[in-house]
């Protein structure tokens, strides 16, 4: 019995919500530091600042023992270049990794310098990061004395995809060593061993708690941070939060072009509870934010194309090799050591597999042919990878469930046979709050960490540049008094956020989050013109004037689900004015403006920037290096940087 | 036929059904209710009986509920039907699927 109309059919009534209900009650925290979202770098965040001394409180919408992208664990600690076993020297490193355009130097240079350390910390918390059962002896990669294991991930350069990135030699690795620069990590054991500490450093954590707003002192758009309000995604209750500083460690959006709400769950690496929050919170109070104008194609997992560990040539097949239906090779990488962790076949060699397929000579449908490989390697991919990586290890437990043998079986591949991604289904994201040496925003007191960053990398990207932001954000908060929040502005967004619970009929959450997708796959999709891009607008605009106010919630569930609509229609907006300041096409934002033909002409390399000076869009500019020498700068800002955490 | 109750329902939500519960060894501990991002479950308003699946539309088939599960035996993964894997035994060229339910 564990279906809600089985209830229904026992009892003859619908079950009661579980939880007391408490619209009308506010429950108020004084903290110095606030840690807004619990996933890998709101954790981080919270623990660094505690270890300072600042009190703390995290707030995260799930429960921070499995929340986030990282909650449920992680394979790859990646771009580690500090690590003893790294032949390259992280500086140099770091300045590899942000070369493309539109990155994010002082994130890179940030994961770069510390992750080695943050890695450090995270063996000391109780997380598992060597070898230490000897259940890999053999296994490439793996250094018998310290017991870490390297991965073939970026041994030769960072993302390798052959005739487009070229391999590379520096000038720390002149003999061109392998880099081992990328970590294998047991990272199911990571996040409750990161609850743990917040909770034995005193962190205050408030579960099942949406923030809705950022509050600035007495209510002014682009003033200090001094707070935060949310409510109880149980019991609806209201929560106001007043601080020194705040950390915005919430995540992308990975929804906002997804009209059907119920095919986006399967193994998005993103879960539903990823909404932009985070961006239209500090929008609305004045932040500036970059690279807005970024989407990218839908690819990996949901509904719409098989499950992402059914791709040779991704992660999940690290060192498998991908034959045809009648046992052929497939020159296809294997992210492996054979091919310096290539991530897909170089253009030219796709047009020779593609051409292959159909002319019948490469039979369809492919397979990871895991029977092939060494005993060891085998395990390493499928019982060390896909056990510890976020969303996998129920794929290794369900199929040997269900009888798959890797030492037996092929895995059926689904290239070509599930067809190309839809241009129009695509990823939000990528963007994020401007943020200066310090993970600071352009607001006083907001500091930005993990993949709320612009430009933002992976689980060690968010893990070190969430410790890295506590620890400015503790700072901060010891120079200064407790700011003064606005009442007014406090009661405005109590009669926004509990709007939809006091209607019972009108359009309910799902589909206003259609709708929302809808006017985005329209108007800021592929075909992108200042006259679409202002339709996209006024259709915004017109879903907010006439639907938004027929939003009805039935309990507190529904109505995070109903707010994160509304956070999803500020993100498109953000989208549709950022698209609106950039006049040119941009391969790397995959942004081309029809309009503005020419892509990436000199002139447009730079990043652009919007934001809210009273509830007025402002459009800047910044230079791609704004954030001077990576090395200097860095050290410059860090004299005082005590390395790996050496107190109680 | 079983004499069963009628009610006017509105759809099942799909996929209704992203864990199955073992009634007989679930002693309703509700950890896998805490640990799920998303609140996919609710505690049995009965104590001690597997939780009640809510919101089974918005799983993101993370996992942790069935991974954290302290009585092993009593939660198990259920991939949707179009999500379920194939794959090909070298041996013998047999394709074979997820047939598990």
């Amino acid at each position: 019995m564990t279906k809600w109309h089985d209830l229904l059919d026992k009892n003859g009534r619908a079950p009661s919500w579980p939880y007391p209900i408490r619209y009308d009650k506010e429950q108020e925290v004084e903290t110095d530091v606030l840690v807004i979202g619990g996933g890998i770098a709101g954790c981080w965040a919270a623990i660094s600042a505690a270890r300072t001394g600042a009190s703390v409180a995290l707030v995260e919408k799930g429960d921070t023992i499995r929340s986030g992208a990282g909650g449920p664990g992680c394979d790859h600690w990646c771009n580690a270049p500090a690590n003893p076993l790294s032949n390259v020297d992280p500086d140099e490193w770091a300045q590899h990794m942000a070369e493309p355009p539109y990155s994010n130097g002082i994130g890179t240079q940030i994961q770069c310098r510390e992750n080695w350390d943050t890695l450090l910390e995270m063996e000391q918390m109780g997380g598992k990061i060597r070898d230490t059962d000897d259940d890999f002896v053999g296994a490439i990669g793996r250094d018998d004395k310290s017991k870490l294991m390297i991965s073939p991930r970026y041994t030769k350069v960072h993302s390798y995809i052959p005739g487009m990135i070229k391999p590379k030699v520096f000038k720390s690795n002149p003999e061109g060593k392998l880099n081992n620069v990328v970590i294998r990590v047991w990272g199911s054991t990571f996040k409750p061993a990161l609850k743990n500490e917040c909770k034995r450093l005193g962190v205050k954590i408030f579960d099942r708690v949406m923030v809705t707003s950022i509050l600035t002192e007495k209510g002014v758009q682009g003033a200090r941070v001094v707070g935060a309000t949310g409510f109880s995604n149980r019991t609806g209750q209201f929560m106001l939060f007043k601080s020194k500083a705040a950390v915005l460690a919430t995540a992308g959006d990975w929804s906002l072009y997804v009209l059907n709400t119920e095919l986006a769950g399967y193994n998005t690496f993103r879960s539903r509870n990823i909404t932009g929050d985070g961006a239209a919170m500090a929008w609305r109070a004045g932040a500036a934010l970059t690279a807005m104008e970024r989407s990218g194609i839908l690819m990996l997992g949901t509904g719409y194309k098989h499950t992402w560990y059914g791709g040779a040539g991704d992660a999940s097949y690290e060192n498998v090799p991908l034959v045809d239906a009648a046992g052929k090779r497939i020159p296809w990488p294997t992210q492996g050591w054979e091919d310096a962790g290539a991530m897909r076949p170089s253009p030219e060699e796709m047009e020779k597999i593609t051409k292959a397929v159909q002319s019948g000579e490469y039979a369809l449908p492919f397979y990871g042919d895991f029977p092939a490989m060494p005993d060891v390697e085998r395990r390493v991919t499928w019982n060390l990878m896909l056990t510890e990586e976020s969303t996998t290890k129920n794929i290794v437990d369900s199929y040997g469930r269900a009888g798959f043998d890797p030492a037996k079986h092929l895995l059926q591949n689904y290239n070509f046979i599930e067809g190309s991604s839809l241009s129009q289904w695509r990823t939000a994201g990528g963007g994020g709050p401007v943020v200066d040496w310090d993970m600071k925003s352009t607001l006083d007191g907001l500091y930005v960490a993990g993949e709320q960053v612009f430009s933002a990398g992976d689980h060690s990207f968010a893990a070190s540049t969430g410790r890295y932001a506590g620890r400015k954000a503790a700072a901060y908060s010891k120079q200064v008094g407790a700011g003064a929040v606005s009442r007014d502005r406090i009661a405005l967004e109590k009669a926004r956020i509990y709007a939809p619970v006091t209607r019972s009929d009108g359009i309910d959450w799902k589909e206003l989050h259609a709708g929302i997708a809808r006017a985005m796959q329209y108007f800021c999709s592929e075909y992108k013109t200042e006259r679409l891009l202002r339709m996209g607008l006024d259709a915004l605009k017109e879903i907010e004037e006439v639907h938004v106010p027929r939003l009805y919630a039935l309990d507190p569930h529904k109505l995070m689900r109903s707010l994160e609509d509304l956070s999803l229609l500020e993100h498109g907006r953000i989208i549709l004015e950022a698209s609106l300041a950039r006049r040119a096409s941009s391969r790397q934002l995959n942004f081309f403006r029809i309009d503005y033909p020419e892509v990436d002409p000199p002139e447009w390399n730079k990043f652009v920037t919007v934001r809210l000076e009273n509830n007025k869009v402002v459009a800047g500019e910044l230079p791609f290096d704004y954030f001077g020498d990576m090395k200097a700068s860095y050290e410059a800002h860090n004299r005082d940087y005590a390395g790996v955490y050496q107190g109680k | 036929m079983p004499q069963k109750k009628t009610y006017a329902l509105p759809n099942i939500v799909s996929p209704a059904n992203p864990v199955i519960f073992n009634p007989d060894i679930c002693n309703g501990c509700n950890t896998c209710v805490e640990v799920c991002q998303i609140d996919v479950f609710i505690p049995n308003p009965e104590k001690g009986k597997p939780p009640v699946i809510l919101h089974p539309d918005e799983c993101w088939y993370g996992g942790c509920c069935v991974n954290e599960c302290p009585c092993p035996g009593a939660i198990s993964f259920n991939w949707p039907v179009q999500q379920r894997a194939y794959w090909k035994d070298k041996a013998t060229g047999k394709v074979l699927r997820d047939s598990s339910r």
